[in-house]
């Protein structure tokens, strides 16, 4: 095993980061069902908790810390409002998609 | 006291709001008397303004009144100012003293009529924008008034508008001065060019200063010129004023007769130091323009036989030989022979229209004839105004008409050659008409002599009676001024030049030296009071006395078929003209705006392709974009 | 190899085991639990990196309480149907261009680090150290959050007020809506549940507590539409 010499440097957790952040778009975009939409959100902000953290480490400065309890706050109020809002459509209509909600066309 | 001068359109404006909102209920004949007190409180303003500006040296007398700054935009600033110098007076004093006459004339002659309130709102609408032109002090307030007369003369031509011709002569008048009134606006943006000012004040020192180029200059005269040509009906835009008029006898008086048609005249001589200005040929070609329709009117007239239509050809003919005078330089001839033609002029056409009103509306001279016995106050004050136009003298027509022809003969003896056989036609047909109504036997009665097979039909209830104290006042005011008037230029001495010394100020500079020995100046009048004689008598011959036989062949009735020609042209080739003109509007202008729309229509349904509503297509095109600005920056930051 | 390698390359693969596993899978729940897989992992990158406290507070509000929602939702309004993953409405450019744009956005991350020879540094914060000489990591956090972050922080718990108070509204069932929705409703219910009571005791059968709550339930929810609209 070769593996002696091999740190974990900041690089690697950006560019996990980066991956998972990339998967929650992909995600995202794939998607129809609103909850599952909403988990990539999720996934896409805990990537960037990650990054602010890495970065908070790297550069000795504790504002990425506190960064991430901010983000943290905002989503959980997000997923609050968000869930309340899928909550009141889907009352109505439980087999509702994304693709369904299509009113704000021009 | 001149200071007052805002007065003088403000009466009849405030008497035009007036009738215009109470005018029906007012009704007859308060309508009427209001709308004349309007006129004569103008005039009174008018005579205090006069005698203010009398109070001051003869340099000074020039007040330039500004109300409000009318338009401030740009490089433009208009003023809405009145300037009162000797020639806006003398104007606004015949203009309302005549009006005042006239009006107090329509309230006995509309007698009876439905519209009767109507008629004296337009009335006084009317001698609000005549004076609004001649009390201008600029371009563009005497153009208000320009459109503003024109707008009622319109309005008065066809105030019977439910007899189709009447509606059609007052489109014709309209129409027609359009076209001059073409000219005029291009002379304003001329100025405008020129000298960056319409005020009279900086163009005239623009012109005479030399800062407005010959050319100009050139161009301004020529472009007033044709709106003068359109207002004061000389060839070739004359062919309005015998339609004009199936209007109303006192608004032939008024408008056809003493001051709307008289605005090109005044605006000639207004801007005569434009004309000194620019090239020699512009005063010619006014001066042969002017002698020319003279002539060419005056024979016309000898073979009309409705009553007002030769008068409407006698205007026509009066108004060339003031072209003609304006036309040689001799501004203050023109002015002469205007005042003196609004008094005989306006007092033929009121005659005319107490003939009219006695015998019940019949207008054919034909069916005329003895009428002095009937209608003895009427005949006597037209006779006065016959030998007026005539050129007999002491009466007022013979000294401004004389000045004019001095004043040709000084310059181009041809040109007073043309006066003259003008002036023998003049007498002639003049005599023709007078004979025709007011000599010999009765014609209106069913056994008369055979008229031609184009007679007038026979009205039956004819008795003809004197016009009543309203109608006949005026006419004997009229007939002393056309007696006294010529008074105001009498030629003997240098303090009887009163009209000239007045109007020094505004145009002594340009004025023609008249280089004549006083013999020939003597033989000169001698020729023409002869000539005017000669007239009489042929005419005396064919009409009174019966010895020759008329002359008058179908052309002259015609009117050179004239009207003719024109309706031909603009009706054929003219309307070919005029809908190429129209479709190229339609097509190529409208449709480039139409087009831009319904360009800017389809690429916006083009775009729509984007908004389906789908959020997750516009999910994709956020992350699509953040994808591009992420790469922006960052190749920006880093390579 | 040393044990942070190990740990790294551990919560990694959780953390995209997860990540992949709420993409592809078409039952909603098990989304959320791959979801909290990923959580998890994170969870154990932030210890790896000495954010212990946050670390302890993305497991108990993140994994704890927000993935816990989804599974509520997920439960209370029945949704946990199977997902249809093999079409696209939206045409298959959909998905291409989803899948360009993910890698779009990992390639240029990776770019930019790869322009710094993988250090992606900044400066140093002067003021802001991160480790106190003896002091745990929640005790800087602490005292920045209160000193230098204090606005922030009251704006985030006027923000959490404003999103329960949002819930609330959002979730509530009006009966005022369902009546405009559906006039009547509340009183067909109650009826329906009636006529099925009195069936069954005609029938004989005895009424279990099925029926009676469905007419309980109607009866309760017409005194409530009363009471609401007076």
């Amino acid at each position: 095993m070769i593996v002696a010499d091999l740190y974990v440097t900041p690089a690697w957790y950006l560019v996990l980061g980066a991956v998972i952040f990339g998967l929650g778009a992909i995600g995202l975009l794939v998607r129809r069902n609103p909850l599952v939409m909403f988990m990539c959100v999720e996934l896409m902000l805990n990537a960037v908790t990650l990054t602010f953290v890495t970065f908070s480490r790297m550069l000795n400065d504790v504002g990425g810390q506190a960064t991430v309890v901010f983000v943290l706050v905002v989503a959980a109020a997000e997923v609050v409002v968000g869930l309340g809002i899928i909550v009141a459509l889907l009352r109505k209509r439980p087999e509702a998609t994304a693709d369904d909600l299509a009113l704000l066309e021009g | 006291m001149v200071e007052l001068v805002w007065l003088i359109p403000a009466f009849p404006l405030a008497g035009f709001l007036v009738l215009l909102l109470g005018g029906r209920r007012l009704g007859e004949p308060l309508a009427g008397w209001v709308a004349t007190l309007a006129c004569a409180g103008s005039f009174v303003a008018t005579v205090i303004v006069y005698f203010g500006l009398l109070g001051k040296a003869a340099e000074d007398r020039q007040f330039v009144q500004t109300l409000f700054e009318w338009l401030p935009s740009g490089g433009l600033t208009v003023d809405l100012g009145f300037l009162a110098d000797p020639l806006s007076i003398t104007m606004a004093l015949f203009v309302t003293g005549v009006g005042t006459l006239i009006h107090l004339y329509s309230i006995g002659y509309m007698h009876g009529d439905a519209a009767f309130p109507r008629f004296f709102v337009y009335m006084n609408l009317f001698v609000f924008s005549m004076l609004m032109l001649v009390l201008g002090s600029n371009l563009l307030v005497t153009f208000l008034g320009w459109e503003g007369v024109g707008a009622c003369s319109y309005w008065l031509i066809s105030f019977w508008f439910t007899n189709e011709a009447n509606a059609s002569a007052g489109k014709k008048a309209f129409v027609t001065n359009r076209v001059g009134d073409w000219g005029f606006m291009l002379a304003m943006f001329l100025a405008f060019a020129s000298v960056g000012s319409i005020n009279y004040a900086n163009i005239f020192a623009g012109a005479q200063s030399g800062q407005m180029a010959a050319v100009t200059a050139t161009g301004i005269g020529l472009l007033l010129f044709v709106g003068a040509v359109g207002k004061s009906a000389q060839i070739p835009l004359y062919l309005w004023l015998p339609d004009a008029m199936a209007g109303p006898t006192p608004v032939s008086a008024l408008i056809h007769a003493a001051t709307m048609v008289t605005a090109g005249v005044f605006l000639m001589t207004r801007v005569n130091p434009i004309l000194a200005a620019g090239y020699d040929w512009v005063p010619t070609l006014i001066a042969w323009v002017g002698v020319i329709t003279a002539l060419i009117a005056a024979t016309i007239a000898v073979a009309q036989n409705d009553i007002k239509k030769v008068l409407a050809y006698s205007t026509i003919s009066q108004l060339g030989y003031m072209f003609l005078a304006v036309g040689v330089g001799a501004y203050v001839a023109a002015i002469f022979h205007m005042v003196t033609h609004a008094f005989f002029k306006a007092l033929l056409f009121l005659g005319s229209g107490s003939v009219i009103h006695g015998m019940n509306d019949e207008q054919d001279m034909r069916r005329m004839g003895g009428l002095r016995k009937f209608m003895p106050i009427t005949a006597v004050t037209f006779i006065v105004g016959w030998l007026a136009i005539a050129g007999v003298p002491p009466f007022a027509g013979f000294w401004s008409k004389d000045d004019i022809l001095l004043a040709a003969f000084d310059e181009n003896p041809a040109l007073w050659v043309i006066g003259l056989a003008t002036a023998l036609l003049t007498a002639f047909y003049m005599s023709r008409q007078v004979f025709m109504v007011f000599f010999g036997e009765p014609r209106w009665t069913e056994d008369a002599e055979p008229a031609e097979a184009e007679a007038a039909p026979v009205h039956n209830e004819i008795h003809p009676h004197e016009s009543p104290w309203l109608m006949t006042t005026p006419l004997v005011v009229l007939a002393g001024l056309a007696f006294v008037g010529g008074g105001l230029n009498l030629p003997f001495t240098d303090e009887g030049k009163f009209l000239e010394s007045w109007l020094d100020p505004v145009m002594g500079a340009n004025e023609l030296d008249i280089t004549v020995d006083s013999g020939v100046k003597v033989g000169l009048a001698v020729v023409a009071v002869a000539f005017g004689l000669l007239g009489i008598v042929v005419a005396a011959s064919i009409y009174l006395w019966r010895r020759l036989k008329p002359v008058e062949p179908k052309v002259l009735a015609h009117a050179w078929y004239y009207d003719e020609t024109v309706t031909a042209f603009v009706g054929g080739p003219g309307r070919k003209g005029f809908e190429a003109v129209a479709a190229f509007d339609r097509v190529v202008i409208d449709g480039a705006v139409n087009g831009v729309g319904a360009a800017v229509r389809s690429l916006g349904r083009l775009i729509r392709v984007a908004q389906s509503g789908f959020v997750r297509s516009y999910a994709l095109g956020m992350t699509a974009g953040v994808v591009i600005v992420l790469a922006y920056f960052l190749t920006r930051l880093s390579f | 190899m040393t044990v942070e390698l190990f740990v790294f390359v551990f919560a990694a693969a959780a953390c995209l085991a997860g990540a992949i596993g709420v993409i592809v899978s078409r039952n909603p729940v098990h989304a959320a639990l791959s979801l909290v897989g990923t959580l998890f992992g994170i969870a154990v990158l932030f210890l790896a990196q000495d954010a212990n406290f946050l670390a302890a507070v993305q497991v108990i509000v993140y994994a704890g309480a927000i993935v816990v929602l989804f599974l509520f939702v997920i439960m209370f309004l029945g949704v946990d149907q199977v997902e249809n993953l093999r079409i696209e409405p939206l045409g298959a450019g959909q998905r291409i261009a989803a899948v360009v744009l993910g890698t779009g956005i990992v390639a240029l991350v990776v770019m930019a680090l790869w322009s710094t020879d993988w250090e992606a540094t900044g400066r140093h914060s002067a003021y802001q150290a991160l480790a106190k000489e003896g002091q745990p990591d929640i005790n800087v956090l602490g005292e920045a959050l209160f000193t230098r972050y204090v606005f922030a922080f009251e704006l985030t718990s006027v923000l959490l007020v404003i999103a329960v108070l949002g819930a609330v509204v959002l979730a509530r069932r009006s009966a005022r809506i369902d009546e405009i929705i559906d006039p009547g409703q509340a009183e067909r219910e109650r009826e329906i549940g009636e006529r099925i009571v009195q069936a069954e005791v005609r029938a004989g059968v005895e009424p279990d507590g099925q029926e009676a709550d469905l007419v309980a339930a109607a009866e309760d929810e017409a005194r409530e539409t009363e009471e609401v609209k007076a």
